[in-house]
C-alpha cells in the first residue's frame, strides 16, 4: 500500500486505523454493560442515560468535540489530573480515539441493544433453574445469542470512528503524525494548491475501508446466526 | 417429602394455598387461572411472593418468617416449562450438560431415549423430541424436586403419547417428588399419585389421586363430563381376537389389546359418563364389562344428572346418570347392582402403567 500512498498519506491512513481501533475496543465492553443497563433494566435515570448515550448522534459533532476540550484540555481539573498521571488525552491520539469512540458508541449502543432486546429471558431464567449463578448465565446464553448484535455494533462503530472529522479537530486538533486522521488529512490536503492528488487516493482508502467492513460485518453476521438458529452441530 | 406454603396478592386476584405432598407425581390440578402456574414459580423461586415456605427433603428452601429465602441457583429444583427452552445456541449434548453435577449422562439419556439426538441442534428436534431434553437436562441437575408445567399442553395427541410413558417411568425411577401442573384430566388420571386441586387460588382437595379421581364432590371441579375414577388392574392375556383381558378387585375386565407385557400393573380411567348401571346381571349385552358395585354416595347436579359413587371391589368408580333414572330406579346409597363398561369406551391413553 505504501507504495501507491506518499508517505503523509500512509502515515494518515495508519493513524486512523490505530484511533478506530483504540476507540471501538476500548467502547466495547462499555457498549455492552450500557447495552444490557438500557435493555434489561428499569431503574431511575433510565431514560436519562438513554438520551446522554445518544446525544453524540444528534449534536453538531462540533459540540461534542468543544465540551470534550473543556473536560480534557489541560486546564480543566479532570484533564489537569490526567495530565499530572501521564494520560493526558488533549491533541493526542489517545484524545482522537476518545473522541472516535464517543461519536461512534451511540451506533454501538443501539446495534447491541437490538440484539440484547431479541435474547429471550425465558432461556436466562432456564439456565437459573439449571443452577448457574448470573455471571454464568451472561457469559454461557446472552452473549452468545447477542453476538450478532456484538459484531454489527462493533464493526459499525470502526466504520463511524474511521470517519469521524468533527469533534476530532475540534478536540485534538490536525497535528501530522498525531491527530491528522485520514478525513483531517483530506481536509488538510484541500486546503493546499496541488493537494487534490493526495485527497483523491485517501477517497479511495476511505471508500475501499468502508465496503469492506460492510461486507465483513455481513459475512460475519450470516455465519454467527446460521451457528445460533442451526440445525446442526 | 414436600412442604408448600404460598400467599400472595395478585392485582385482582390472591393466592393462598398449603399442603404438603409425599414422593410421586403430586399434580397441581385446577382450571387455567387458578394460580397453578405461581405456585410452581414460587417454588422455584423464579416468583417472588408475600409469603411462602418451602421445604423439600427436609432442607427449608424458603421461609418467610425465618427470613430465608434461597437464590433459583441454589434451590436445585429441576424445572420444565411449557416450552422446551432449550438453548439454541448448543447441541442437544451440552444443553444436557449445562447444569449436570457430575455423573454419567447415560442413564437418563436412555431411559428418555434420545441417544440418537447428542449431536444435533435444538432447530433440529421435534416438539416431543425437544421437550424430552428438556427433561433429560433438568434431571441431570440432580434436583431435589421437579417441576413440571404443563409439559404437553403445547405437543398434539401422538406425541403426548410419545412422552406419557417416559414421564411414568420418571414417576417410578426418579427417586424424588415431581409437581406436575396440568389442566388435563387424562394425563393427571395417568400420572398423579397425589392430586392437589386448586380452585381460585385456594386448595380445594389434597389426597391421594385415586380417591379424589372418585369423589363425587370434586367431579363439577374436573368437569362432569371428563370426571371418572381410576381402576387399578392387572394384565392377564391377550386373546387372539383382539381383546386384552385384565384382572382387577371387583373382577375381570376386557379392554382393546393393550401394548404391555402379561403381568404388567395399570390404572385405567373410566369415565363416569361412560358408565351404565343395571339392577340385575344383565344378559345377552354386548358390553364385555360388568362389575357388581353398591352406590356409597350420591351427588346431584346442576343439571339433569346426577353423579353416583361406587365400590366395586376394593375399588372406586364413578358413574354419570340422569335424575330421572336415579329416581325410577332407586339409585341411593346402599344400592347393589351392575355396573356395566364398554370395552371399546376405554381409550388407549387412559391407561397407565403403575
Amino acid at each position: 500500500m505504501s507504495a501507491l500512498l506518499g508517505p503523509a498519506e500512509w502515515e494518515a491512513v495508519a493513524l486512523s486505523l490505530r484511533v478506530a481501533l483504540l476507540a471501538t475496543l476500548a467502547s466495547l465492553p462499555f457498549g455492552i454493560a450500557v447495552a444490557w443497563l438500557l435493555a434489561r433494566l428499569r431503574f431511575p435515570g433510565h431514560g436519562l442515560l438513554n438520551g446522554l448515550v445518544h446525544l453524540p448522534l444528534i449534536l453538531p459533532p462540533v459540540v461534542t468535540g468543544y465540551l470534550l476540550l473543556l473536560t480534557f484540555s489541560p486546564q480543566a481539573p479532570l484533564g489537569a489530573t490526567l495530565e499530572a498521571m501521564g494520560l493526558g488525552v488533549a491533541f493526542r491520539w489517545t484524545g482522537a480515539a476518545l473522541a472516535a469512540g464517543i461519536m461512534a458508541f451511540p451506533l454501538m449502543v443501539r446495534a447491541m441493544r437490538l440484539s440484547l432486546e431479541s435474547v429471550d429471558p425465558k432461556l436466562e431464567e432456564a439456565a437459573a433453574t439449571l443452577g448457574a449463578s448470573r455471571l454464568r448465565v451472561f457469559a454461557t446464553i446472552t452473549l452468545p445469542l447477542m453476538l450478532p448484535g456484538i459484531l454489527t455494533g462493533t464493526i459499525l462503530a470502526f466504520a463511524k470512528a474511521m470517519g469521524e472529522f468533527g469533534a476530532t479537530i475540534t478536540f485534538v486538533s490536525n497535528i501530522p503524525g498525531e491527530t491528522r486522521t485520514v478525513p483531517s488529512a483530506i481536509y488538510a490536503f484541500l486546503q493546499v494548491p496541488g493537494g487534490e492528488g493526495a485527497a483523491w487516493r485517501l477517497v479511495v482508502v476511505s471508500i475501499a475501508i468502508a465496503m469492506a467492513a460492510l461486507v465483513m460485518s455481513e459475512w460475519l453476521a450470516r455465519r454467527v446466526a446460521a451457528r445460533i438458529g442451526g440445525q446442526d452441530a | 417429602m414436600l412442604e408448600v406454603r404460598v400467599a400472595h396478592a395478585f392485582s385482582g386476584f390472591s393466592l393462598d394455598v398449603a399442603f404438603d405432598a409425599p414422593m410421586g407425581i403430586t399434580a397441581l390440578f385446577g382450571r387455567s387461572g387458578a394460580g397453578k402456574t405461581s405456585i410452581v414459580k414460587a417454588v422455584a423461586g423464579i416468583l417472588q411472593v408475600d409469603s411462602a415456605r418451602v421445604v423439600v427433603g427436609g432442607e427449608v428452601l424458603e421461609d418467610s418468617v425465618s427470613g430465608v429465602r434461597l437464590a433459583v441457583p441454589a434451590r436445585r429444583i429441576g424445572y420444565v416449562f411449557q416450552e422446551p427452552r432449550l438453548f439454541p445456541h448448543l447441541s442437544v449434548a451440552a444443553n444436557l450438560r449445562y447444569g449436570m453435577r457430575g455423573g454419567d449422562m447415560e442413564p437418563v439419556v436412555r431411559m428418555l431415549g434420545i441417544k440418537d439426538l447428542l449431536s444435533r441442534r435444538p432447530g433440529a428436534l421435534s416438539g416431543g423430541e425437544a421437550q424430552r431434553v428438556a427433561i433429560g437436562r433438568a434431571l441431570l441437575s440432580r434436583p431435589r424436586l421437579l417441576l413440571l408445567d404443563e409439559p404437553l399442553a403445547a405437543l398434539d395427541e401422538s406425541r403426548k403419547a410419545e412422552i406419557l410413558p417416559y414421564l411414568e417411568r420418571l414417576r417410578d425411577e426418579a427417586g424424588i417428588p415431581i409437581l406436575y401442573v396440568s389442566h388435563s384430566v387424562p394425563e393427571i388420571a395417568r400420572l398423579a399419585t397425589t392430586l392437589v386441586a386448586i380452585d381460585a387460588g385456594r386448595v380445594l382437595r389434597v389426597g391421594p389421586a385415586p380417591e379424589l379421581l372418585s369423589d363425587p364432590d370434586i367431579a363439577p371441579v374436573i368437569g362432569v363430563r371428563e370426571a371418572g375414577a381410576i381402576v387399578a388392574a392387572q394384565v392377564t392375556r391377550h386373546h387372539a381376537d383382539g381383546l386384552t383381558e385384565l384382572a382387577c378387585s371387583a373382577g375381570t375386565i376386557f379392554l382393546p389389546r393393550l401394548a404391555l407385557p402379561e403381568g404388567g400393573a395399570v390404572r385405567i380411567r373410566i369415565e363416569a359418563q361412560d358408565v351404565m348401571l343395571a339392577g340385575t346381571r344383565p344378559e345377552a349385552i354386548s358390553a364385555l364389562n360388568v362389575l357388581p358395585v353398591a352406590i356409597t354416595a350420591r351427588r346431584a347436579g346442576a343439571g339433569p344428572g346426577v353423579m353416583l359413587q361406587l365400590r366395586a371391589g376394593d375399588d372406586l368408580l364413578l358413574a354419570r346418570v340422569t335424575a330421572r333414572s336415579a329416581a325410577a330406579m332407586g339409585l341411593v346409597e346402599g344400592w347393589t347392582g351392575y355396573a356395566i363398561v364398554k370395552s371399546v369406551a376405554v381409550a388407549a391413553a387412559d391407561v397407565g402403567q403403575t
